[in-house]
């Protein structure tokens, strides 16, 4: 942990906006992505897709593939029917499909051959007998039809997973309460889309019997354990490397068809094998937002505080498991997180449908029920005539409490956020006189800096850092932190750079390589720069310890005395009694042999000990509020978002431009969510798998953007750093749906707000009725009586204090 | 069967032997071994790929090489000279306007063209030129700043050529 007096000194390179360390590679085309890579020998492989949603594979034939000439290996689900998947209770999916085809696009055959070309000229003469099963597209249709199952395992028919808890005492709140409030709210599915397609090229070393693969990947270690159980290897014998990564988002953290194939082809045909997916096959690949049905019932006393929350979520989950598990209860965990619920349940089933598998993307299984959860405050407020920002805070939590959900929050920046953006976008004076057809809304929202339980159980670290000083003054850092863009290699070199006294530049990093790097378990639920940020930070301290322990006997200062800055160790008493870092080094590697250490990061111990309590809960949690101003047109139904201002709870930033830079990016991915972008399919088929189809923001989409870093005191975070490569999108989309309706006085309740939703809502509103459009029933599923969850002390205190 | 092509690129002529049906990219990728040059989709709609040629962005996946003899191709590996950075690419690396770095290559020649064309560029005109080229990371915002970062440079130096 950062000493206290590290946090009063004025420091060298933490929260200055010095430029990333992958800049200059990136900016001069130096910067090598898994398809920029090649081998000698190299062949290309390419996937044959299912042409059917759902239905018996009766036969693959590969033979006239393999005529083709150039074509030197196929194979088919027989050759590798070993099942995997990232999470131990979600063993469901084969390389190649097995059995049967559960969506369009699953791949079911992978030839090798000497060119791309080649390649796909063959996949196209695969022959796939189906037998067909009738498709569900929908979870409504996939709950009315439990029979034919799409997978044989889960509770039942076509439910994958349930949770079903309860804090408190819901029912008898919500009769003691002043008013009661239901909502419904529909979020649809979107896509990461990033801009660099999937890529892995994957090479056998016969004689080592050793395989390595280098893709374009988010979590080394979950594809290093999936590879060598589909590959019927041991883990050692397999290698993951991850060059540069064009963009991730979530959608690179899966084990991957292609990546498991072009593995396999290599084992069989002894030469390097490359398989890169086409822009429409990454549309296949997913593992994107869940498109997501909400009910949600809140009981409040009449000043507005609430007494009782009842959220019920419907998860359309694709035809495989993915993240499913933590999807599902994501959608429950973080309400909690930004506002005081006394009582509190949470149900949502997760069903199996004909579609390419939903996973996590940015916020993971959090969006959906934020964006509900905002909307329907807003209408709250309205019921009881308060503001909608005055009803939030009248319900925050505050620093260092534990949630009704126990989850334990430390530091918590929320009211300050609230009162940045309230006040910049002169949200009292402005709201309700604008002028027809501009609105401004409003929203708040958490999130998590890292899970702090992993996705397999273990006691060991969540991440390690060795650190290595040599006898040129070279300091040498061995992560497995996966750089995607959000700037993990940056946040390293700056940590390490401030307790050497170096700059982030000079720090060589070895990154994602399962051979070369101690563990990090991945580039997900923003666990990076706290949890490889504190590992990072323990090697560094330890190696500055060993080299002042030299440097004291040398120089003959007290060690306490020694201040490392500028590749110099010196007296601070008198700066010019001192040494070049290299001399240092000399010394300490004469005294000590060498100057190698390591650091590692195991968060603290969840609180809650009920089924579900590992998900959501974080050693420490951002906290965002946004205020978006819109500008709609009554007679297209257009809307455009003129401005957003957005204020994020860092702690303390390491960097304020690359912390910016994921505001920023995230104002883009939110928007996309809010306006446009679905993952939407005609009968079977993907509806327009390519750039041109899928609408994302373009530049004329983007609004001004003014981003607010509010500072907290973290102590569980390195130099008090949180994250921001999630937390700020999940107001923005809220914000947004909320400014609509103060824009136009009609509700869309669900996104995207298209111009069709929102001409739909307008003409309900001419005809006189509620101008509202969106969901107006839940499907009829029994859910399973909540398991009863005792409150923490606190609220217990609490609940009978008030 | 391959046509010998004579291709000028980043200053240096290749002679290579090119089918009628392959791509500026493919060559650029996998013949000269250029792979600074990204692929986004190889249908033209995202402008990953995009290099120049003869000074003004051309989408390298649409473009046959063979129609491209004698012209001039401008790729990202050409733009720093001597080790020294084109004045763009410093300005993206010092405004952050990069995050994964795969549109980079494609934005910064896009805005050198327009500012070899148009030095003093407005906002709008450079947002009209970066419109050509998508990012899903960085919201565009700190891309347009460093364009406009170096256009005002220019503009005080009326001498100066991007």
């Amino acid at each position: 942990m950062p000493a206290i007096e590290e946090r009063e000194r004025v420091f060298s390179v933490v929260g200055q906006r010095l430029p990333r360390v992958d800049g200059w590679a990136k900016v001069t085309g130096r910067a090598q992505y898994a398809d920029d890579l090649t081998l000698p020998g190299v062949l290309f492989g390419k996937l044959a897709r299912s042409t059917r949603a759902h239905a018996k594979l009766v036969a693959v034939r590969t033979e006239r593939a393999l005529q083709v000439p150039g074509v030197v290996a196929a194979i088919t689900g027989a050759d590798i029917p070993v099942r995997y998947g990232v999470f131990p209770v979600g063993q469901d999916e084969t390389a190649l499909a097995v059995g049967k085809v559960r969506y369009v696009g699953e791949p079911v055959a992978a030839v090798a051959a000497i060119d791309e070309a080649t390649a796909e000229a063959a996949v196209r003469l695969v022959e796939v007998d189906y037998e067909p099963l009738p498709a569900r597209m929908t979870l409504e249709d996939a709950l009315a039809h439990p029979e034919p199952r799409i997978h044989d395992y889960g509770p039942s028919g076509n439910v994958h997973r349930l949770a079903s808890l309860e804090f408190g005492d819901v029912e008898r709140a919500f009769a003691q309460a002043d008013h009661v409030r239901e909502d419904l709210f529909f979020y649809d599915g979107s896509t990461h889309a990033p801009l660099e397609p999937h890529s892995a090229l994957a090479w056998w070393d016969g004689g080592a019997k050793k395989l390595t693969i280098w893709t374009s990947h988010q979590a080394p270690h979950y594809l290093h354990r999936g590879l060598a159980k589909a590959l019927g290897l041991d883990e050692h014998q397999v290698r993951v490397v991850v060059p540069a990564v064009g963009g991730g988002f979530g959608g690179k953290l899966d084990i991957f068809h292609h990546e498991v194939c072009a593995a396999k082809l290599s084992m069989l045909t002894g030469r390097p094998v490359k398989i890169t997916l086409t822009r429409e096959e990454v549309f296949y690949a997913h593992r994107g937002r869940h498109p997501e049905l909400l009910r949600i019932r809140t009981g409040v006393r009449r000043d507005g505080r609430l007494t009782a929350m009842h959220v019920e979520a419907y998860l359309d989950g694709g035809a495989y498991c993915s993240f499913g598990p933590a999807t599902l209860l994501y959608a429950g965990t973080q309400q909690p997180v930004t506002y005081r619920i006394p009582n509190y349940r949470f149900q949502a089933v997760r069903v199996f449908t004909n579609k390419p598998p939903c996973g996590p993307k940015r916020g993971h299984g959090t969006p959906q029920a934020r964006c509900a959860l905002e909307v329907h405050l807003d209408k709250l407020a309205g019921d009881l005539g308060l503001d909608p920002v005055d009803l939030r805070l009248r319900n925050l939590t505050g620093p260092h409490e534990v949630t009704v959900n126990w989850l334990e929050i430390t530091s918590n920046g929320l009211r300050e956020c609230i009162e940045k953006v309230v006040e910049a976008s002169g949200w009292q004076k402005r709201r309700g006189r604008l002028p027809e057809g501009v609105g401004l809304g409003f929203a708040c929202s958490a999130y998590l800096t890292g899970a702090g339980v992993s996705i397999y159980y273990s006691d060991m670290p969540h991440a390690a850092v060795q650190l290595r000083v040599d006898r040129g003054g070279g300091i040498t850092v061995y992560t497995m932190a996966t750089e995607i863009g959000q700037g993990s290699a940056t946040a390293v070199a700056t940590i390490v750079a401030e307790v050497l006294g170096v700059q982030p530049q000079e720090v060589n990093l070895v990154t994602s390589d399962t051979d070369l790097t101690p563990i990090d378990l991945g580039s997900y639920s923003s666990r990076v720069t706290l949890m490889v940020g504190n590992a990072a930070y323990q090697a560094a301290v330890r190696a500055r310890d060993m080299l002042a322990e030299a440097a004291a006997d040398r120089l003959g200062v007290p060690r306490e005395r020694l201040v490392f800055r500028a590749r110099r160790v010196y007296d601070e008493r008198d700066p010019e009694r001192g040494a070049h870092l290299a001399e240092v080094a000399r010394w300490a590697e004469a005294k000590f042999g060498s100057v190698s250490t390591s650091g590692s990061y195991r968060p603290p111990d969840k609180l809650g000990t009920y089924k579900g309590s590992g998900v959501g809960f974080s050693p420490a949690y951002t906290f965002s509020a946004c205020v978006a101003e819109v500008r709609c047109d009554r007679e297209t139904g257009e809307v455009q978002v003129k401005r957003v201002w957005v204020a994020h709870d860092i702690g303390h930033p390491l960097n304020p431009v690359l912390v910016e830079g994921q505001v920023e990016g995230s104002v883009h991915m939110a928007l996309g969510e809010a306006l446009m972008e679905e993952q939407a399919f005609r009968k079977e088929l993907h509806r327009g798998p390519s750039w041109l189809d899928y609408k994302v923001p373009s530049l004329y989409e983007m609004p001004e953007v003014t981003t607010f870093l509010v500072r907290t005191e973290e102590p569980r975070a390195p130099f008090s750093a949180k994250e921001v490569g999630q937390g700020p999108l999940l107001c923005i989309v809220p914000a947004v749906v909320n400014a609509v309706a103060d824009a136009l006085g009609v509700r869309v309740d669900e996104v995207p707000v298209t111009p069709e939703k929102v001409l739909k809502a307008l003409e309900e509103q001419r005809r006189g009725r509620a101008g509202r459009v969106g969901p107006t029933k839940v499907p009829p599923f029994p859910f399973p009586a909540p398991e009863r969850v005792p409150r923490p002390q606190s609220w217990e205190e609490a609940v009978r204090s008030a | 069967m391959g046509r010998a092509v004579r291709l000028k690129v980043n200053g240096q002529e290749y002679r290579i032997l090119v089918p009628a049906h392959r791509t500026l990219l493919e060559v650029l990728r996998e013949d000269l071994g250029l792979v600074g040059t990204k692929h986004g989709c190889e249908l033209g709609e995202c402008g990953v790929c995009t290099v120049l040629v003869d000074g003004g962005p051309v989408l390298s996946c649409l473009a046959l090489a063979q129609e491209l003899e004698g012209h001039e191709v401008t790729t990202i590996e050409g733009l720093a000279r001597d080790g020294e950075l084109h004045p763009l690419q410093r300005a993206f690396v010092e405004s952050g306007a990069l995050q994964c770095g795969y549109c980079t290559p494609a934005m910064v020649l896009v805005a050198k063209a327009l500012l070899d064309e148009i030095p003093d560029a407005s906002p709008d005109q450079i947002r009209e030129a970066i419109a050509a080229v998508f990012c899903r990371c960085t919201g565009y915002t700190k891309i347009v700043q460093a364009v406009q970062a170096v256009a005002r440079s220019l503009r005080s130096q009326p001498a100066g050529r991007a």
